[in-house]
């Protein structure tokens, strides 16, 4: 993915409203890497989470709004126990799906989900995606 | 000894060999575990954004309801249920103020929530409380021959906040394999994410999880992989039938909750096993080792 760096991105106010979601601090990283080594989900992800957070760091809104990686996530906390500094990345994830939901752009159509699927799939898996992927 | 005891939906439904297992085998055990007369489900997952208190507000619920029971303790066998459970507990303990205002929300509770009650997983009852010495006692079938890859998943040790063993080498479902008179298997999957509700939209990844981790624990001689959580069952079980259509050197494995081995040796009928919930059969294999 070829990016452009530039101040107005920088100083857009995205980075910050991340950080008050997750109640993190994003300059923390030093972009070691051993997130994304660890995920279940960054085979799948069009950006891995250390990618994610470096992308935050620099205001990359739409990079990252228009991402698959953020629903990617299934906030399994592996990241955020490895992290040698500390850095909540599920938390920070979470944030960037929450900047979508709260402007009420769902990621899962529940309407859509067969009735075959609706029975056979447990409310514990129904209610956990409905809950990470709508508003 | 008696427990406020909350099951979560799913252990109503479609885990209910889950449910019939644990209850038989907590009775066996000496625990005699009391629902909750008015419990909710707990939301699932944990919300992890900063201002999102209103979401905490239905685990803590089921906390107030076992407060209203004069109990202290709130004992439950869904790893999920747990995990939300206590980490909202978490969150409620660690800032008064954020207290304060989950219990503006409750306004038509009768009390505030205090941050008084303890959240158990039945695991940790049955490590903890109940012990693994009384449990060999107890036991009549022993799992001869049977070799069990324990499956954590993350909701059992992460993050630290609700784990009940150590992140990234957890022994309490070993231990409990070996008490019952199992064989655990090591293998390097054990806490590795399922990949959790993609299961709903995207099974193709589950397929691929499944495929990994049932995999590595064959490769270990692993019969059969014990699990505490009902979408790590469902994905790992269920989801056999998407995996072979992906992936068709997989070979199906049952998988089992922790709680039927526990009722298996404990001396329980088929009955509380409620195999008819399974996609792969397990019926085969524990009588093939003469477990039925
Ligand atoms: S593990 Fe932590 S420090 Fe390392 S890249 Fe990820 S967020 Fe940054
Ligand atoms: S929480 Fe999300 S980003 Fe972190 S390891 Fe798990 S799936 Fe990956
Ligand atoms: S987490 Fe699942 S099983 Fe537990 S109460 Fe909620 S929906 Fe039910
Ligand atoms: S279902 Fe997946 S997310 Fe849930 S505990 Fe199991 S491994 Fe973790």
């Amino acid at each position: 993915m070829t990016v452009f760096v530039s101040r107005d991105k920088i100083n857009s106010g995205f980075t910050s409203k991340v950080q008050r979601l997750a109640d993190q601090n994003l300059m923390a990283c030093y972009q070691c890497g051993k997130c994304s080594a660890g995920c279940p989900m960054a085979a799948y992800m069009d950006v891995p989470p250390n990618q994610m957070i470096r992308l935050a760091q620099l205001g990359m809104e739409d990079e990252l709004l228009d991402s698959e990686a953020i629903w990617l996530c299934v906030s399994c906390m592996t990241c955020n126990m490895r992290c040698p500094k500390g850095v909540r990345i599920a938390e920070l994830i979470e944030s960037m799906r929450q900047i979508k939901l709260r402007a009420r752009q769902d990621h899962l159509q529940a309407e859509k989900i067969s009735k075959a699927d609706l029975r056979a799939i447990p409310p514990i898996a129904l209610i956990g995606s409905m809950r990470k992927f709508t508003s | 000894m008696k427990l406020s005891y909350f099951p979560g939906c799913t252990l109503k439904n479609h885990a209910r060999n889950f449910e019939d297992s644990t209850l038989y085998a907590m009775d066996r055990l000496g625990v005699e575990a009391v629902e909750l007369d008015r419990w909710n489900c707990c939301g699932t997952v944990y919300s992890l954004s900063a201002d999102d208190l209103m979401r905490q507000v239905a685990p803590i619920r089921n906390l107030l309801r076992t407060r209203e029971r004069g109990d202290s303790q709130l004992m439950t066998g869904c790893s999920m249920c747990f995990n939300t459970l206590k980490r909202a507990n978490h969150r409620a303990r660690a800032s008064e103020e954020d207290l304060a205002r989950m219990n503006d929300f409750m306004y038509d509770e009768p009390v505030d929530y205090a941050g008084d009650v303890d959240v158990l997983h039945v695991l940790e009852v049955v490590r903890d409380q109940i012990g693994f010495d009384a449990i060999r006692e107890r036991v009549v079938k022993p799992l001869e021959g049977l070799r069990v890859a324990c499956y954590y998943g993350c909701m059992l040790v992460r993050p630290n906040e609700a784990a009940i063993d150590d992140a990234e080498n957890p022994r309490v479902l070993e231990d409990l394999i070996t008490v019952l008179g199992g064989e655990p298997v090591d293998y390097s999957h054990k806490t590795e994410c399922c990949g959790a509700h993609q299961t709903v939209d995207k099974p193709e990844i589950i397929a691929d999880k499944t495929y990994e981790i049932l995999g590595a624990a064959k490769a270990q001689g692993a019969d059969t992989v014990a699990v505490s959580c009902p979408l790590c069952a469902f994905n790992l079980d269920h989801r056999q039938e998407a995996t072979l259509k992906i992936h068709s050197d997989f070979h199906t494995m049952p998988v089992v909750y922790f709680s039927q081995l526990m009722a298996i040796a404990l001396g329980g009928s088929e009955s509380v096993l409620r195999l008819d919930l399974h996609h792969t059969p397990p019926g085969p294999l524990l009588t093939g080792k003469g477990l039925l």
